[in-house]
């Protein structure tokens, strides 16, 4: 399975997760939805797709937790009957990554998940630039934007 | 199964000599349900990967045409795992030290996975 970056150093610590964790389709993004880094996914509309639903997801869940008066939640897990998904965030010097996983519960569980999602927070925060904040992608650059990280993720 | 009834099931495991921790383990997801570790020891990392193992081990005993596990024991050099499934599939788990009496480790597991079932 093939593992592509917008941001190379997520590179590493994203393909170990996948292979430790034995995870079938993974999205690292911003809470907005730009993508970094993805594995499993063959197609590109299917990672639009997959990140829009997933930053949507974490914004609910963090205002839902704000409502409450809580720190955003650490993570949050769905199962149905063959797979399952589990959504969370990691801190790192360019900002909130969000981990979207999608796992085939034959293979692995979400005990599993959990375990090397520590694991991958860990890499995440060791392998980012320090002192480099993510850029914010304006409106008006979103189409190129979107372009150049289709492109790099599918390997065009 | 309250809480309370789990740290009973893990209290007579626990009581064994050169025992280091017990748990429930819930088997499809690998996750505590119950604990009652020393320090030091990662109960969710137990969890998980002894989950993984055993759906590996199920597996493996059904293709092999010996029945479903009730009991395995592994031994590392510096400790061992101690695993009886329940009928729930629920997992009960023993970390225990090199020299421990795995008999009655065992029969303590099997105890408590008649408590869980």
């Amino acid at each position: 399975m093939t593992a592509r970056a917008v941001e190379a150093w997520t590179l590493e610590p994203l393909t170990t997760f996948v292979q430790e964790a034995g995870v079938r389709l993974v999205l690292l993004m911003t809470p907005a939805g730009q993508v970094l880094a993805q594995s499993g996914f063959a197609r590109a509309v299917d990672v639009m797709s997959a990140a829009a639903l997933g930053a949507a997801i974490f914004a609910s869940t963090t205002e839902m937790a704000r409502q409450l008066g809580e720190a955003p939640f650490a993570g949050l897990s769905h199962q149905g009957e063959k797979h399952g998904i589990f959504l969370s965030s990691v801190s790192t010097d360019r900002g909130p990554v969000v981990v979207l996983a999608v796992y085939d519960l034959s293979a692995t569980s979400l005990g599993l998940v959990q375990l090397f999602f520590d694991q991958l927070a860990a890499d995440l925060r060791g392998a980012s630039p320090k002192g480099s904040e993510q850029k914010q992608v304006l409106a008006a650059d979103f189409e190129r934007e979107l372009t150049n990280s289709l492109n790099s993720l599918f390997g065009r | 199964m309250s809480a309370n009834g789990y740290e009973t099931a893990l209290r007579g495991i626990t009581s064994v000599r050169g025992v280091r921790g017990a748990m429930v383990v819930a088997g499809a997801d690998g996750l505590v349900v119950a604990e009652s570790l020393m320090e030091g020891i990662k109960g969710a990392a137990v969890a998980a990967l002894a989950a993984s193992l055993a759906t590996r081990l199920g597996r493996a005993m059904e293709a092999g045409g010996v029945g479903s596990d009730v009991f395995w024991h592994l031994q590392a050099e510096r400790g061992a795992l101690l695993v009886v499934p329940a009928r729930s599939g629920m997992l009960i788990v023993a970390v225990a030290e090199p020299g421990v009496n795995a008999g009655l480790v065992r029969l303590e597991l099997l105890k408590a996975a008649e408590g869980v079932a």
